[in-house]
């Protein structure tokens, strides 16, 4: 009775261990996905020929994960086309021009989007932080500029990416700096609309201190402003770092780009190759997922070093 | 310097305007205060106690009448940097370990760096928080959290203490204590305080003299001498001299209507 409740205490144990961090409810989430998405190949991919002459439903289900075009591919053909696409195939190519990276390799497409995203996302926060400096320190631009930011973003990204490119290709600028502009034009919004939140956060007393200290604009920024704004900043840059994934992404398309997650999502969606596409799917979330891992490893070291009381601390 | 008067205020009203029309938050009013005195504002909400504070501290602008800071005007008096200001809240900022919360206003004056761990040191001990220099102010208690901002307020070691209901949000135990400390560090630094709160005990052991002020309009209706001496502690709240004084305060807030709704 005695072993038999401990036995059942400590299972619970484990599972409140196990539930307590995001291992566990991210698994189970991750397996009844997993289940969905085998079971839905079958009717998604039933009006393909290939399956026209088989019977018995294990027949038909084991066909309908192996097929060459599906309409759906099965995750395990997404990883083996992933693997065969980057670790089976050499990252470098010999040419006669020397060596270059090797446009099979997914990395190497993977690489060009990211830099592109990466320089977009530089660009974007530069802007977003200067126009929200510019708008918590002058009134009038408060009101003349928010709606001109807000507007920008309610026009489709997909109409206003040709006319950049091309007007950008017509003064030979092409390549990278027309996606990053792309980029750029998405991602400065959440760090503009983030960061006037951001430096307005100190309450009356903290800035009554300043003005008794006569402080000038400028330590009043540097001193209360900007740290108080740090919790915001990160914020913003999550949310920002991913659309400028999405805005480099988005300015490999019009072009039908040569290189780019962009063109493999393209050249696949021609092509029939939905693999292909799902692949860079894939490798898309993912290199949003380790950049955004990335802000906020920044974010907890940061918040460290200025003291953030830790979560679910009570004195 | 101990001829000009710490604070000298003449006829001095502040009106705000307001949807529901104007509100009289101070009139007429007239106030010395020497230098090296530990001043209380006594009242109840709205009697324009902060109110003044605030316009000694050059956060507020009068309306009309006139008032000087250590001979000057309260502009000049904020820009010369000549006092230090308490506020009813620690606002210490929290990013800042404690000492460096007590170098903010040295930092901001562009003291060498040599004198920013030296004063820390100081200012953290006179207010018994010696050892807490590293700790983050969610660390600390409410009453640490102010004791840091009084040594803040001391770091740059001016010669007038302005304190807005320094200790109104904390219990009465930590108060008691707060208040001796306040006393002893009076008596060390020499300074002169012009404290605002809504307790007559507190008032009437701290102070050399009472200001009781009255709402709708803010105006001083009573100056009370409250010659204890130098050396309080908390037994002369028993003391037939201590009731005495507080019960001419009171008297005072009743004549004004303090205690009406």
């Amino acid at each position: 009775m005695t072993t038999n409740a401990n036995a059942s205490r400590r299972t619970s144990h484990i599972r409140t261990r196990l539930m307590a961090g995001s291992l566990g409810p991210v698994t189970v989430v991750s397996f009844v996905l997993l289940i969905i998405w085998y079971s839905a190949c079958l009717p998604m991919n039933s009006g393909l020929p290939n399956l026209e002459n088989v019977t018995g439903l294990a027949d038909r289900y084991l066909a309908a994960w192996n097929l060459e075009r599906p309409v759906l591919p099965a995750p395990h053909q997404i990883i083996e086309d992933i693997y065969r696409t980057t670790i089976a195939t050499p990252l470098l190519r010999e040419t006669a021009d020397g060596t270059v990276l090797n446009a099979r390799n997914l990395l190497y497409h993977a690489w060009i989007t990211l830099t592109a995203t990466l320089v977009g996302f530089a660009i974007g926060v530069s802007l977003g932080i200067a126009l929200a400096i510019a708008i918590v320190n002058i009134a009038s631009l408060r009101l003349s500029l928010m709606p001109w930011i807000v507007a920008s973003q309610t026009i489709p990204i997909l109409a206003i990416a040709p006319i950049i490119i091309v007007a950008l290709g017509s003064i030979g600028i092409t390549g990278l700096l027309p996606k990053s502009i792309i980029s750029a034009y998405l991602s400065f919004f959440p760090v503009t609309i983030g960061m006037v939140k951001g430096f307005n956060s100190p309450d009356l007393l903290q800035l009554n201190l300043m003005q008794t200290y006569s402080a000038s604009r400028t330590v009043t920024f540097t001193k209360l402003r900007w740290p108080a704004a740090t919790q915001m900043l990160f914020a913003s840059l999550k949310v920002s770092i991913s659309i400028s994934l999405v805005g480099a992404i988005v300015g490999e398309l019009p072009t039908g780009a040569q290189a780019g997650i962009g063109s493999r999502l393209l050249s696949g969606s021609y092509y029939g190759q939905t693999v292909q596409i799902w692949s860079a799917l894939v490798l898309a979330a993912a290199l949003a997922a380790i950049l955004v891992a990335i802000i906020g490893a920044a974010e907890r070291a940061t918040q460290r070093a200025m003291g953030v009381k830790p979560e679910g601390y009570a004195p | 310097m101990t001829s000009i008067p710490a604070v000298e205020i003449q006829d001095l009203s502040l009106t705000f305007e307001s949807a529901e029309g104007p509100v009289y938050a101070l009139s007429k009013v007239d106030l010395a205060v020497k230098q090296g005195e530990f001043i209380s504002f006594i009242g109840p909400s709205g009697c324009g106690k902060t109110t003044l504070l605030r316009v000694i501290a050059d956060l507020e602008k009068p309306t009309s009448g006139s008032i000087k800071v250590n001979g000057v005007s309260p502009e000049e008096a904020r820009l010369g940097r000549q006092y230090g200001y308490v506020f009813q809240a620690p606002a210490l900022y929290p990013w800042r370990t404690a000492e460096r919360n007590v170098m903010l206003p040295l930092e901001v004056f562009g003291y060498p760096k040599s004198e920013h761990q030296r004063r820390a040191k100081k200012y953290l001990s006179m207010v018994n928080l010696s050892g807490f220099e590293k700790k983050f102010p969610w660390q600390l208690s409410g009453g640490m959290q102010q004791r840091v901002s009084i040594a803040r307020a001391l770091a740059f070691e001016p010669a007038l203490l302005l304190m807005d209901e320094p200790f109104g949000a904390l219990d009465e135990i930590v108060r008691d204590r707060l208040n001796e400390q306040l006393l002893k560090l009076w008596a060390e630094t020499r300074k002169t305080v012009i404290f605002v709160t809504h307790s007559i005990p507190e008032a009437v052991f701290l102070s050399t003299r009472i200001v009781v002020m009255s709402p709708r309009p803010g105006r001083i209706i009573d100056i009370v001498d409250c010659d204890l001496g130098s050396n309080r502690t908390l037994d002369i709240r028993e003391t037939p001299k201590f009731l005495e004084i507080a019960h001419r305060v009171r008297e005072g807030l009743r004549a004004g209507h303090s205690y009406d709704d």
